[in-house]
């Protein structure tokens, strides 16, 4: 009670936490307050992020030195290396990307950005992660179990994941399936949240098109995640039927069909693309307006051709199946409907460089990932051309060049984009600015390693090399040494750009010690966020002095105003 | 512990209820759920006609009564929702606790009629028809489960005047259970 009593002299405000919330170490699990929730998810991911890469680089060593004992894990089994490429990208997309980009970032800056106390219901929010937790732990359980972890590629087609005596992965492949599901469920009760949080609980004053664009991002994609993902979460449990009671959705032997699992995982799959895709380019365009003291160049256009992006994905999955047996004509529509999409995604490349044109542009570390950001992704999108369309397709299929294709977007996405956004709101999360040179070392050492691993990839794939194979060494035309040289550069690469990454958690550590005080708004920047305390205290702001919104939230170099930047809430 | 809600929970911008607002976001998760599973169902029933002498093993009658059931369940709901508008918590309970009956009654039938199913040999496993008939159905069986639990909740709180917004928000859900079971109906019993 003597903690109570001094909470209540101190700050009337923080009174409020500590009477109701629970205390101590126990705040850190029952909080339902979303910064805490945010940054759960943000550690919970980082840290899956770390067994994502340790996973690369035990793969990557194997692949360009086949047969070597890796040090930290020694000698790698045909059944571990499966093991191993599925986790890493059932990790990297489902645990790393989605709770980093949407849930965390989603969670911290959503009733921050709009001016809300909390999430319209925090304690779903808290279950949301707890599911999450559950889910993670189950995942990394898998890879315990007897027989190994699932090792049918993170795509799971049947009849390799549906029948144990193929995968050998009896327990592992459900738990596998179950971990998915679990994750689903997670953000289907977090979306739920976002969206009806940004809908009803913006700041009086607050109109559609005063909501900062990050925020509609994140809410666009968690609608394309809630309207995608229903036909996995069915498909799920009729693969997990398939695996453990003997049904027979998936197997033709007994009227079943194994592409009915491929219609269902791509229509989810490729929307998905966008689901993790949009957080990220909002990430990049609030920090491209800040660092280039300018208005959004279009911010209508933007959020319609995102709203339109959003559409055209449900129509686009097929052509991850082009050499699956489907109707050719059903090829040509989604060769089209493929090729269309690329148009919105460069209107939204040309809206983010209008918005730099003329602007007075700051290099800091933010701004410079939100660069890279357009600039890699930009490699991502142009390489995904020669894929949409049918007849390179079935060339490239199952190639490295397709492997190096969606490295070029998610690495941008999930790993850039994430740098971009930790870097940039840092002094508000933890109140300290972060090191700029440490930062800047981090950037360059990460994004140079970053593309000499996967451009010599892109080669190798235009060679025919074959994805998800142990060891080249059995397959003559892809054992010469050119093609060795190019391996062990990606994967030199690969020891140099996780090595960076220690760059990184060293600036973490050392900004979060002793780092210079950032204050209330130490770049300057527009949104609501900025206008309460850094790090917020519960409630985010105090109770009688919630914000009031008067513009959108891009004003930056006004022309009447001797400040070049003026905040949503500031009156007229 | 009472929690106390953040004032972003009490805002409405839209001028739509929060707890409504979110109702319909997750009814909108689960229709693609159902959605894909019965999309799914009905492309192999057409590729597969021959699924009919196993739906012949269905009994229509037992179907029917069941999805008189679930209607009359529904009627008791929206008499509810009445009861809660009009403030009157007390009716508003029993009459939700009258639709739990209607949920009971549902599962209890079910379960006979599956009973009955498995001992002649209609299991999950016999065919892919029988696969589809206990996945749709028994993933609708989880929902009016699980909606009679949060029902009984509710009631509970209603009775005691509480949180009477709650009783639309479950009464919209149970619609939506209702609604599937009007899909499943006749794919799965009438069309044989």
């Amino acid at each position: 009670m003597a903690e109570t009593a001094v909470a209540v002299q101190s700050d009337e405000h923080h009174a409020h936490e500590d009477h109701h919330g629970p205390r101590g170490w126990l705040k850190y699990i029952w909080s339902t307050d979303h910064k805490m929730i945010g940054m759960q998810y943000m550690f919970t991911g980082m840290f899956m992020a770390l067994i994502g890469g340790f996973m690369a680089y035990v793969f990557r060593m194997q692949l360009a030195f086949p047969g070597i004992s890796v040090p930290l894990y020694g000698q790698v089994s045909p059944g571990e290396y499966n093991a191993l490429i599925t986790n890493h990208g059932t990790i990297m997309i489902f645990w790393v990307a989605m709770p980093v980009l949407i849930a965390a970032f989603g969670n911290y800056l959503i009733p921050l950005m709009i001016g809300a106390d909390d999430m319209v219901f925090p304690r779903i929010n808290r279950l949301s992660y707890q599911i999450f937790f559950l889910s993670a732990v189950v995942l990394l359980a898998s890879l315990f179990v007897e027989g190994g972890g699932f090792g049918g590629a993170w795509t799971a087609y049947p009849p390799l994941s549906a029948v144990a005596e193929y995968n050998q992965t009896d327990l592992g492949s459900s738990l596998w399936l179950i971990a998915v599901a679990l994750e689903f469920v997670a953000f289907l009760l977090g979306g739920i949240n976002f969206i009806t949080t940004l809908m009803n609980s913006r700041a009086p004053g607050m109109k559609a098109y005063d909501i900062p664009l990050v925020c509609w991002m994140i809410v666009i994609a968690s609608i394309l995640f809630m309207l995608s993902v229903g036909p996995l979460l069915a498909g799920a449990v009729m693969l997990l039927f398939d695996q453990t009671i003997g049904t027979g959705f998936y197997d033709p032997a007994r009227g079943g069909d194994p592409i009915l699992w491929q219609h269902l995982f791509w229509f989810f799959g490729h929307p998905e693309v966008y689901v993790v895709l949009l957080p990220a380019l909002g990430v990049t365009i609030e920090i491209i307006a800040t660092f280039s003291r300018k208005k959004v160049f279009g911010y209508k256009l933007m959020l319609y051709t995102v709203v339109a992006t959003g559409v055209l994905s449900f129509f686009v999955w097929a052509h991850h199946q082009f050499i699956a047996g489907i109707d050719p004509r059903m090829a040509n529509v989604f060769t089209v409907t493929t090729l269309l999409i690329s148009v919105p995604i460069a209107e939204l490349c040309f809206v983010i460089i209008a918005t730099l044109y003329g602007g007075s542009i700051t290099l800091t570390t933010p701004m410079l990932w939100a660069l890279a950001f357009v600039a890699e992704f930009l490699i991502g999108g142009v390489t995904g051309i020669f894929l949409g369309a049918s007849g390179a397709d079935i060339y490239f299929h199952d190639t490295y060049f397709v492997l190096a294709h969606f490295h070029y977007t998610f690495f941008p996405i999930a790993i850039i984009g994430t740098f971009a956004a930790f870097t940039y709101w840092f002094p508000k999360m933890f109140g300290k600015m972060m090191n700029e040179t440490l930062g800047k070392i981090h950037f360059w050492g990460t994004i140079i390693s970053f593309n000499v691993i996967f451009i010599p990839l892109f080669v190798l794939g235009m060679g025919g090399q074959h994805r998800r194979i142990y060891n080249y060494q059995h397959f003559p035309d892809l054992a010469g040494p050119e093609m060795y040289q190019l391996r062990e550069i990606a994967t030199v690469a690969l020891l140099v750009m996780l090595a960076f990454q220690l760059v990184f958690f060293y600036n973490c550590i050392r900004s979060w010690m002793s780092g210079e005080k950032a204050g209330k708004n130490p770049w300057k920047s527009n949104t609501l966020e900025w206008t309460t305390e850094s790090p917020p205290g519960h409630g985010n702001w105090p109770a009688d002095q919630m914000p009031n919104v008067y513009r959108g939230p891009y004003e930056y170099s006004h022309p009447d105003r001797e400040e070049d930047y003026w905040p949503q809430n500031e009156p007229t | 512990m009472s929690f106390p809600k953040p004032q972003a929970t009490l805002r409405s911008a839209t001028g739509i209820p929060t707890g409504r607002l979110a109702v319909w976001w997750l009814i909108a998760s689960e229709v693609v759920i159902f959605g894909g599973l019965l999309g799914s169902y009905l492309m192999h029933r057409l590729g597969h006609p021959e699924w009919a002498d196993a739906a012949a093993h269905t009994n229509t009658w037992i179907g029917a009564f069941n999805t008189f059931v679930l209607l009359t369940s529904s009627f008791t709901a929206v008499l509810a929702h009445k009861a809660a508008e009009a403030g009157d918590g007390k009716k508003a309970a029993k009459l939700l606790v009258l639709t739990m009956g209607g949920a009971v009654t549902f599962v209890l039938v079910k379960s006979a009629e599956w009973a009955y199913e498995i001992s002649h040999g209609y299991t999950i496993t016999a065919n892919n028809f029988w696969s589809f008939y206990y996945t749709a159905a028994g993933l609708h069986a989880l929902h009016v489960i699980a909606g009679a639990i949060i029902m009984g909740i509710i009631a509970a709180d209603a009775y005691r005047g509480r949180e009477l917004q709650r009783v639309e928000l479950i009464g919209i859900y149970w619609h939506f259970v209702d609604v599937v079971w009007i899909f499943l109906f006749p794919l799965l019993y009438i069309a044989k």
